[in-house]
């Protein structure tokens, strides 16, 4: 089925960016723009997944008429356009709070260019959800990158430029190490469609290239996924970024990197050669029990409270790539259940946080929130909320994901694995518990005295956000079963034999 | 002689670690940028020796030319090139902003001056 709504939704947003710029003298166009731009993508968006799970068939479209596999093909099976909801949607939710929390933060005569950056990033992430052509995949990729580095560099806080500079260094280098798997491919394949590639790799036996594809693919993706040890740009990145700006990375940043993940280990490379060839069962492991264990331990003595998310959500990739790895269908919607899940929770507890730095007006500490349950009742008990999510308490969206990953260990027999996700939940009741003692039972200090309520444009994002947590854990069966249905597509073939087990063929000389 | 016939494809090599190399080892960030355009421009190499055909001509229509090189190689990197500019503009632009912010250019100056900002300030201000 072809359709223009796959390919306006990152036309829009790049077609606004420069307007936004361009109309700059004239008061707030570049905020308005922005709003009506993200609104009009995120009903686009709506619209192609209800077209899609209706019909159960992919949406299709030529770039400039060419057919595939000469042409870029947009593609939007139905993981890529619940993807293109849960980015779209968050962009637009967020963007009411954008108009304080800017005007706040970021100078008048940069707001514009703001506005465009943030532009730029939602065009690049939604072209990397939309985008089926391997090429076309690293161009979003950097131009998402090359937008967020400009968006973290424009925080108040000095420490932010550095936290860019690092970023963009590592983001730089994990993108390339991408373009060279890019090359590998297409250097043994000789085709840059994925689904071309696909069934060229299928047919070819696989050979060294293809492998040596694999590995920087492996590489650059979870650089870009921020996984343990590969998580350092993360956490002062997500920290010293505009409050407006790290609800929707924090959301959807990494989100959209496991996205590709997933597009490239099951459609391009597929299930067999990816869990079966190349263990990526043993790695995905191997890197996800210390990302949990040590994201969680770190954010208990973390006092800068963005940064005590930031690495919260080092702690949360490490859960997605657990169900990722254990190669089961129940790991699989697992891990997408809790992709939904950590973005609604993340972006609502960034916004609470953001709400809460424009009335301190400093950076939010555990020490200078004392009191603020009294002060901003309806922001603290939304982070309250919000937090239960996050932990994985019954009635939230946590604990749907939750559950469904414990499940997935438990029916693999990898009860290490279970135990290990209830102490890293633990561990989480720990450090949202911190923040609640300090906000309910500190003593307020003699200058928060004059602290208000934040306002409604702040707190209507916020509670929408908070809202969705809840009713994804209400609405549990909907989720799975769209899930479930997305892990059906993704993996036709049940699950593989033993995903853990490990006898390393190519140091015996001979292939997978 | 394979080793010859390689040739490109060894330069590349050497230049993506010299780059590589450089961003890990200076505490420039000058330096470090530059390391990271050898590293992508090494990748650029890569491609392009990669689509050479064998008595094949640059891939402009010529008279005579039966044989021509493969070109889609050729316009993937001008987007890397692109690329690459765009990334090295944003990070010398940052550069600029850090010198102004810390005074220096150095990474371990400007992690120590970040020591010293949240050490001193117990409360991350």
């Amino acid at each position: 089925m072809t359709s223009d709504f796959a390919a306006l939704p990152i036309f829009l947003p790049l077609l606004a960016a420069p307007i936004c710029v361009i109309l700059s003298r004239f008061g707030k166009t570049a905020w308005v723009i922005s709003m009506m731009v993200t609104w009009a993508v995120a009903a686009m968006c709506l619209f192609s997944f209800a077209e899609v799970y209706a019909s159960g068939e992919p949406l299709k479209y030529h770039m400039g008429g060419w057919a595939p596999p000469i042409g870029i093909e947009l593609h939007i099976d139905l993981l890529a356009a619940s993807m293109l909801v849960l980015v779209s949607s968050i962009a637009a939710i967020t963007m009411p709070y954008f108009f304080r929390s800017v005007n706040d933060e970021i100078a008048r005569e940069q707001q514009p260019f703001f506005y465009a950056a943030f532009l730029m990033c939602l065009a690049g992430l939604l072209g990397i959800i939309s985008t089926h052509d391997a090429f076309n995949l690293y161009v979003f990729l950097e131009i998402s990158s090359l937008a967020s580095y400009m968006l973290i560099a424009m925080g108040r806080d000095r420490r932010a430029l550095a936290a860019a500079f690092q970023y963009l260094m590592l983001g730089t280098i994990g993108a390339t190490m991408i373009l060279i798997g890019i090359g590998f491919l297409y250097l043994t394949t000789g085709t840059l469609n994925m689904s071309d590639i696909a069934t060229r790799i299928d047919v070819l036996a696989p050979n060294r290239a293809i492998i040596a594809a694999f590995a920087f693919f492996a590489i650059g993706l979870v650089m870009k996924v921020a996984l343990f040890p590969l998580h350092v740009w993360l956490p002062n990145a997500y920290a010293y970024a505009p409050s407006a700006v790290s609800p929707f990375l924090a959301a959807v940043g990494t989100k959209v990197a496991l996205y590709a993940v997933l597009r490239i280990t099951y459609s391009v490379f597929g299930h067999e050669f990816s869990f079966g060839g190349m263990h990526l069962s043993l790695i995905f492991t191997a890197l996800a029990v210390p990302a949990i264990l040590i994201g969680s331990v770190v954010a208990i003595f973390e006092t800068n409270l963005k940064r005590m998310l930031a690495f919260s959500s080092v702690a949360q990739v490490g859960y997605i790539t657990l169900g990722i790895g254990l190669a089961s269908q129940t790991g699989l919607s697992a891990s997408l259940l809790q992709i939904f899940n950590h973005a609604m929770t993340k972006s609502a507890l960034f916004l609470a946080l953001g709400a809460m730095t424009l009335r301190l007006g400093s950076n939010v500490t555990v020490h200078n929130i004392r009191g603020l349950g009294k002060r901003m009742p309806l922001t603290a008990f939304a982070f309250v909320l919000a937090g239960l999510g996050l932990i994985g308490m019954p009635f939230t969206g946590g604990f749907v994901s939750k559950w469904y990953l414990m499940k997935a260990t438990l029916d693999g027999g990898w009860w290490l694995l279970t135990i290990l996700i209830a102490i890293s939940s633990i561990f989480a009741v720990i450090y949202i518990w911190r923040v609640v003692e300090a906000m309910y039972f500190g003593r307020l200090s003699a200058q928060s005295e004059t602290i208000r309520e934040a306002p409604p444009s702040m707190l209507v994002p916020i509670w929408l956000l908070t809202f969705c947590v809840i009713l994804l854990g209400f609405f549990g069966n909907e989720a799975v079963e769209i899930s479930q249905r997305i892990a059906d597509q993704l993996m036709p073939s049940p699950s593989l034999p033993d995903p853990f087990s490990f006898d390393p063929p190519i140091l015996n000389g001979e292939m997978p | 002689m394979e080793l010859m016939t390689h040739y490109p494809y060894w330069m590349a090599i050497v230049l993506m670690m010299t780059g590589f190399y450089t961003v890990m080892a200076t505490s420039n960030l000058v330096k470090k940028l530059i390391g990271l355009s050898m590293f992508q421009t090494s990748v650029m190499l890569f491609y392009v020796s990669a689509s050479k055909v064998k008595f094949g001509v640059a891939p402009v229509m010529t008279e005579g030319a039966t044989v021509y090189s493969n070109p889609l190689p050729h316009v993937l990197m001008l987007t890397a090139i692109v690329v690459g500019l765009a990334t090295l503009a944003v990070g010398l632009a940052i550069v600029v902003r850090i010198r102004g912010a810390y005074g220096t250019v150095e990474e371990d100056e400007i992690i120590a001056l970040d020591r010293d900002q949240s050490s001193g300030g117990r409360n991350d201000e």
